[in-house]
C-alpha cells in the first residue's frame, strides 16, 4: 500500500545539483544561485515540479546547478521555449534565467512577447551591463562611453533600462534586486512566484572580470543607504542612513524628486506612499538613477491580470466539454460520397 | 491514401496526343481579377464534380497580392481543374476551356489553351480602359490574336446585373455575382446541378439575405443561359461519365487539410496531445487555421511572435511531454534552423512542416517549388542528422503526417515533413480512411527513477528516455552543449563528442530498418531508364511514365518518400537501370543528393517556373533518353 508521507522540509542545498559550479571566482552569479536555492526551500517549492529554462550566456548556465528540471536552450530564446513548456503543462513552476545580452539584445523580441502575453513564468534578468561569456563586449545596458573589445574608443550606443522596457511590454510584475542582497532577493523571488502571470525581476549583478564595480556607486556598503530605496507597498517611500530622505512629486512638474524631511519645510506628510498597482508611479520609480535619485529596489509594480496559458487551456477545455473530437467523424464532415 | 488504378487507362493511351484532352478528361481554367471570386468558383465546381463521381485534380494559382489594382495582369487569379471518367493524376497541362473574366485574365492565360480549345470571355469587361490596363494595344478579339481558338463572347457583367436587379443589393454587390453566373453556365456545360452551391450560398449569407438571393439568381441565370441555347451551338453540353472508383466513402481534400488531420490522427495513435506553434506565412498558414479549430481533439495552437519562437515553443512543448509541432515555408524554415539543431542535440521529438514555395528569399510566395531539399536534409550547423519525409499528393499528406508522428516519438528526433504550395492548395478525391485501419503506436514516458540516466539509450531504437518534467525523482538538466554519453552532464571530452556525434548519426541511420523498402511505382525493377521523383511531382511523372510505357518505351517510375534516411535498397535499385533521370522542381537538388550517394551517372529534368511539371515535358525528357 502506498502511504503518502509529508516530505521533510527541503533545505537550500536540496536544490543544488551535483555539478561543479563554473562561474569565475567572485562572480555575482554565485550569490544569486544561493539566494534562489534558499528562496525555493523557504517557499516550499517542489524540485520535481520546478523547471529552469535559460538561453545562452554566463547567467544561462544556471539550470545546470539546480536540482530541478532544467533546459539550457539557445541564445535569446528561453522565453519561447518556456512558453511551450507552460502551454503543454500549465501546472509546472517555470523560471527563466537570462542576462542583459540574452534578454534585451538577441532575445528582446521574445522577452517583449512573454511579458505582454502574461505567460505565468518568472523571468530573472541578471544585468551586469556586459557580455561576459564572449569576453567583454558592451551590451544593450552598457553605459555610453563603455570601453570594451568592440568599442575601444567607448560605446556610443544608447542603453535601455531593463525595468522600463519590461513596463513598456505591459509586464504586470516588476521587481529589482542586487546580487549581494540575499534576503531582499529572497523576498522578491517569493513574490514573483506567488504572482500569477509573467513576473520580471532585474538583478543587478557584478561581473568581476569584465565590468567590475560597474554598480559600486550604489551597491557599495558605504553609499548603499543613500543611493538605494527599498520600496514596500503601502509604506512611505523613505530611504537614507537617517531614514530622513524620501520621494515626493516635484511641485509644478510631473516627476519625482528626492527630498529631505526637515529641510525646506518638508515633513513626512509630503512623502509619497508606495502603491505597487500604480503603473505611472512604477514608470517613475524604475527610471530613477543615482546620484540625483536613489535606485528603486523591491517589488516596484504588481497588478495581476489573467495569465495567457490559463486562457488558452480554458478554450481547449471548453471545446472538449462540448464533445471530444472524433477523428472518423471529422474526416467525414462536409460533402462526401460513397462508391459501392 | 492515393487512388490507384490501372495506369494504362491514362492520358493519351494511344501514345500520340498524350497531353491533349480526349473524351474522358477535360481541363477547365477559370481566370479573373483577384477580387472576382475565382477561387470560390473553382472550389464549388470541384465539389460538384466530385459529387458527380468524376476523378479530378485542381490547381489554384493566385498572386501574392491580396487585391492587386483591378484589371492588371499581376492581379490575375486562376483556378484550373482537370476532371474525367478515369483516374486524374495532374491538374492538366493545357486547358481545353478558358473562362476569362477580364482582358488581363485573357492576356495572362490564352497562350496556355490547347490548339482548338474554347475561350469564353466576359465581353462586358472588354472596355478600352481594361484593354489598356491589360497591355493590349488592339482588342485581341479583333486582331486574330486568338486565331486558333474558338472564342465565345458573353456579356457576363450585364447578364449578372440583369439577373440580380430585382434584389436589394448595390451594383457593386450585384457584379460580385459574376462568378456565380459563370459557375451556373459551366455547371450547365458539364450537366451538373446547382443544388450544392445554392445550399452553400444560403449557408454562407443566410437564405433570406438579398446577397444570397442575388448570388443564387445569378447562378441560376448562368445555368438557364446555357439551357436556353442562346449560345446557338457554340457550347455543347458534355456529360463526363463516372469513374470506377474503388468501393468506399470519398471526399475532396486539400493537402493542408489532409496534413493537419494526419497530424491530429498521428497524435491520437500516439496517445499524446498536440501543441502546434506557428507563425503566419504563405502557403503554410492554412494548417494553423485548420488546427486552431480542432481544440476538442486536445490540440493547443499558439501563434508565436516569430518563426524562431514558433520552433522553440514547439520544442518546449515536446520537452514537457506533448507532441510539439511547428510549420512554415522556406524563409521561415531558414529562421528555425538553429532551434532544430537544439532539438537534434537534446534528442526531443519535434515535427517541422515545410510547405515549400519558390525561393530564394521571399521568392514567389504563392508559387510552388521543391527547393528545400538541401535545407532540410543538410541545412544545419554541425553534424545534425534528422528524419525528412515528403508527401506526394493532397491525400498522401494524411499518411505521411501520421508517419512523421510515429518516427518523431519512437526515435526521439525532429522530423521534417515536406509538402509544397501545389499540394497544400490543390484538392483531389480521397478515399476516407478509418482510424481502425491504423495500428496505434502509444508513446511511453520514463517514470522509473532506478538507474535513470537522461542520455541512456534503448537498445533497439537508440532513443533516449522521454521524461516529463513533474515526474517525481527524475529531475535532470539538458541543453545544447555537448552532453556526456549517458549522464547528459556537460562534457568537453574529445572522445565523448566523437561518440555522441556517431550515436546521433547511427540513431537516424538505424531508422532505415523501420521504413518501407524502396519500391517501383510503375514498370520493372530493372531496365533502360528509371525516372526518379519525390514530392508533388508524383502525378505528372507517373502519368508520363505510364504513357511512355504504353508507347513501348522501357521506363520505370521510382518515387522517394523517405528523403532521410533513404530506403536501404534505393541505391542498389537505381544501379539496375542503364539510365536514371531525376525530374524535379528545383535546380538539381535531388540530382546532386543522389549523386552524392552513388557513383552512377544520373541525369536531371529540372524546372523552376513556379508551376507544376507538365506530363508532356516529362514525356519529352523520357523520350530523349529512352529511345534507341
Amino acid at each position: 500500500m502506498n502511504v503518502q508521507v509529508e516530505p521533510a522540509k527541503l533545505k537550500a542545498k536540496d536544490f543544488a545539483s551535483d555539478q561543479e559550479v563554473r562561474w569565475c571566482p567572485g562572480c555575482g552569479d554565485y550569490a544569486i544561485l544561493k539566494a534562489v536555492q534558499m528562496a525555493l526551500a523557504n517557499m516550499g517549492a517542489k524540485p520535481d515540479n520546478t523547471v529552469f529554462v535559460s538561453g545562452i550566456g554566463c547567467a544561462s548556465r544556471f539550470p545546470y546547478y539546480m536540482a530541478t528540471y532544467g533546459f539550457h536552450t539557445i541564445h535569446g530564446r528561453a522565453p519561447a521555449v518556456a512558453s511551450g513548456v507552460k502551454l503543454a503543462n500549465p501546472d509546472l513552476d517555470v523560471w527563466i534565467v537570462s542576462g542583459d545580452g540574452d534578454a534585451l539584445s538577441i532575445g528582446g523580441n521574445h522577452l517583449l512577447h512573454v511579458l505582454r502575453r502574461n505567460m505565468d513564468v518568472q523571468f530573472l534578468l541578471f544585468n551586469n551591463e556586459i557580455y561576459g561569456l564572449t569576453k567583454g563586449q558592451y551590451s544593450p545596458t552598457s553605459q555610453i562611453g563603455q570601453k570594451s573589445p568592440s568599442t575601444p574608443q567607448g560605446s556610443v550606443d544608447a542603453p535601455i533600462d531593463a525595468c522600463t522596457f519590461a513596463l513598456g511590454c505591459n509586464a504586470r510584475f516588476i521587481a529589482r534586486g542586487i546580487d549581494i542582497q540575499a534576503k531582499d532577493l529572497g523576498h522578491v523571488f517569493t513574490r514573483s512566484r506567488d504572482h500569477k502571470g509573467a513576473s520580471f525581476v532585474e538583478i543587478i549583478q557584478n561581473c568581476i572580470v569584465f565590468n567590475d564595480d560597474a554598480f559600486a556607486h550604489f551597491t557599495e556598503k558605504k553609499v548603499a543607504k543613500e543611493t538605494q530605496i527599498h520600496v514596500v507597498h503601502g509604506a512611505k517611500l523613505i530611504y537614507g542612513a537617517e531614514s530622513n530622505k524620501g520621494l515626493s512629486i516635484k511641485p509644478g512638474a510631473f516627476e519625482l524628486e528626492a527630498v529631505t524631511i526637515g529641510e525646506n519645510g518638508i515633513t513626512e506628510d509630503d512623502i509619497l506612499v508606495h502603491d505597487e498597482t500604480n503603473k505611472v508611479l512604477a514608470s517613475l520609480l524604475v527610471a530613477m538613477k543615482p546620484p540625483a535619485m536613489p535606485v528603486a529596489l523591491g517589488v516596484i509594480y504588481c497588478d495581476p491580470a489573467p495569465s495567457y496559458e490559463q486562457a488558452v487551456k480554458d478554450q481547449v477545455e471548453a471545446a472538449k466539454a462540448k464533445g471530444l473530437g472524433d477523428m472518423d467523424a471529422l474526416l467525414r464532415s462536409g460533402n462526401t460520397w460513397t462508391v459501392s | 491514401m492515393n487512388l490507384q488504378t490501372d495506369p494504362s487507362k491514362g492520358d493519351g493511351a494511344d501514345g500520340t496526343q498524350m497531353s491533349e484532352a480526349d473524351r474522358d478528361s477535360i481541363v477547365v481554367r477559370f481566370a479573373g481579377d483577384s477580387g472576382d471570386g475565382v477561387q470560390l468558383l473553382g472550389g464549388q465546381f470541384s465539389q460538384a464534380t466530385a459529387l458527380d463521381h468524376n476523378s479530378l485534380a485542381t490547381f489554384p494559382d493566385f498572386p501574392a497580392e491580396i487585391r492587386a489594382p483591378i484589371g492588371t495582369t499581376y492581379g490575375v487569379s486562376a483556378f484550373q481543374i482537370k476532371f474525367g471518367s478515369r483516374m486524374i493524376k495532374t491538374s492538366g497541362d493545357s486547358p481545353d476551356v478558358l473562362v476569362a473574366l477580364n482582358p488581363a485574365a485573357l492576356k495572362v492565360n490564352y497562350k496556355d489553351v490547347r490548339t482548338g480549345g474554347l475561350i469564353i470571355v466576359d465581353s462586358g469587361s472588354f472596355t478600352e480602359r481594361n484593354l489598356k490596363k491589360a497591355g493590349f494595344d488592339v482588342d485581341p478579339r479583333e486582331d486574330g490574336t486568338l486565331g486558333e481558338h474558338r472564342t465565345i463572347e458573353i456579356d457576363i457583367s450585364a447578364l449578372t446585373l440583369e439577373a440580380t436587379k430585382q434584389f436589394d443589393v448595390t451594383q457593386k454587390e450585384a457584379l460580385r455575382g459574376k462568378n456565380m453566373w459563370t459557375l451556373g453556365l459551366i455547371y450547365w456545360m458539364y450537366d451538373r446541378t446547382t443544388d450544392a452551391t445554392e445550399k452553400f450560398v444560403a449557408g454562407k449569407f443566410g437564405a433570406e439575405s438579398p446577397v444570397a438571393q442575388a448570388n443564387i439568381a445569378a447562378l441560376k441565370a448562368g445555368h438557364a443561359y446555357g439551357e436556353t441555347a442562346e449560345v446557338s451551338g457554340d457550347i455543347q453540353q458534355t456529360r463526363v461519365a463516372e469513374v470506377e472508383f474503388a468501393p468506399g466513402e470519398y471526399r475532396l481534400v486539400t493537402g493542408a487539410e489532409a496534413l493537419s488531420w494526419g497530424l491530429v490522427a498521428g497524435c491520437e495513435l500516439a496517445g499524446i496531445d498536440m501543441t502546434f506553434c506557428s507563425y503566419p506565412i504563405t502557403p503554410s498558414s492554412p494548417i494553423l487555421h485548420i488546427l486552431s479549430r480542432l481544440k476538442n481533439f486536445g490540440v493547443t495552437t499558439f501563434q508565436a511572435e516569430d518563426e524562431i519562437a514558433a520552433a522553440c515553443s514547439a520544442i518546449g512543448a515536446s520537452y514537457a511531454g506533448n507532441m510539439g509541432i511547428t510549420a512554415s515555408s522556406g524563409p521561415g524554415i531558414a529562421l528555425k534552423t538553429e532551434a532544430i539543431g537544439l532539438a537534434i542535440s537534446t534528442e526531443l521529438p519535434l515535427i517541422i512542416v515545410d510547405t515549400q514555395r519558390a525561393g530564394p528569399s521571399t521568392g514567389l510566395p504563392t508559387k510552388t517549388e521543391q527547393s528545400d531539399l538541401f535545407l532540410t536534409v543538410w541545412g544545419r550547423n554541425g553534424d545534425a542528422p534528422m528524419v525528412v519525409l515528403s508527401a506526394r499528393s493532397p491525400g498522401d499528406c494524411f499518411e505521411t503526417a501520421i508517419e512523421a508522428v510515429r518516427l518523431a516519438t519512437k526515435y526521439m528526433t525532429p522530423v521534417f515533413l515536406l509538402s509544397d504550395g501545389y499540394i497544400a492548395n490543390a484538392a483531389e478525391p480521397w478515399m476516407i480512411p478509418s482510424m481502425s485501419d491504423y495500428k496505434p503506436f502509444p508513446v511511453s514516458y520514463r517514470s522509473e527513477a532506478e538507474g535513470f540516466q537522461p542520455f541512456s539509450r534503448d537498445e533497439e531504437t537508440l532513443a533516449r528516455p522521454w521524461v516529463k518534467p513533474g515526474t517525481p525523482g527524475l529531475t535532470h538538466r539538458i541543453g545544447g552543449i555537448e552532453k556526456a554519453d549517458g549522464s547528459g552532464n556537460i562534457s568537453y571530452d574529445p572522445e565523448n563528442h566523437q561518440r555522441m556525434t556517431d550515436l546521433r548519426n547511427d540513431k537516424i541511420a538505424n531508422i532505415a530498418k523501420d521504413i518501407p523498402a524502396q519500391s517501383v511505382e510503375l514498370g520493372n525493377d530493372s531496365g533502360k531508364l528509371a525516372v526518379v521523383g519525390w514530392g508533388s511531382t508524383y502525378g505528372p511523372i507517373n502519368r508520363a511514365v505510364a504513357n511512355m510505357r504504353d508507347a513501348g518505351l522501357d521506363v520505370a517510375h521510382i518515387h522517394i518518400r523517405n528523403l532521410w534516411p533513404l530506403p536501404k535498397n534505393l541505391i542498389d535499385l537505381l544501379g539496375k537501370y542503364d539510365k536514371v533521370l531525376v525530374a524535379e522542381m528545383n535546380n538539381g537538388q535531388m540530382l546532386t543528393f543522389l549523386r552524392s550517394q552513388t557513383r552512377q551517372d544520373i541525369d536531371g529534368h529540372l524546372k523552376v517556373t513556379g508551376q507544376p511539371l507538365t506530363i508532356k515535358e516529362v514525356e519529352d525528357a523520357i523520350r530523349a533518353r529512352a529511345q534507341g
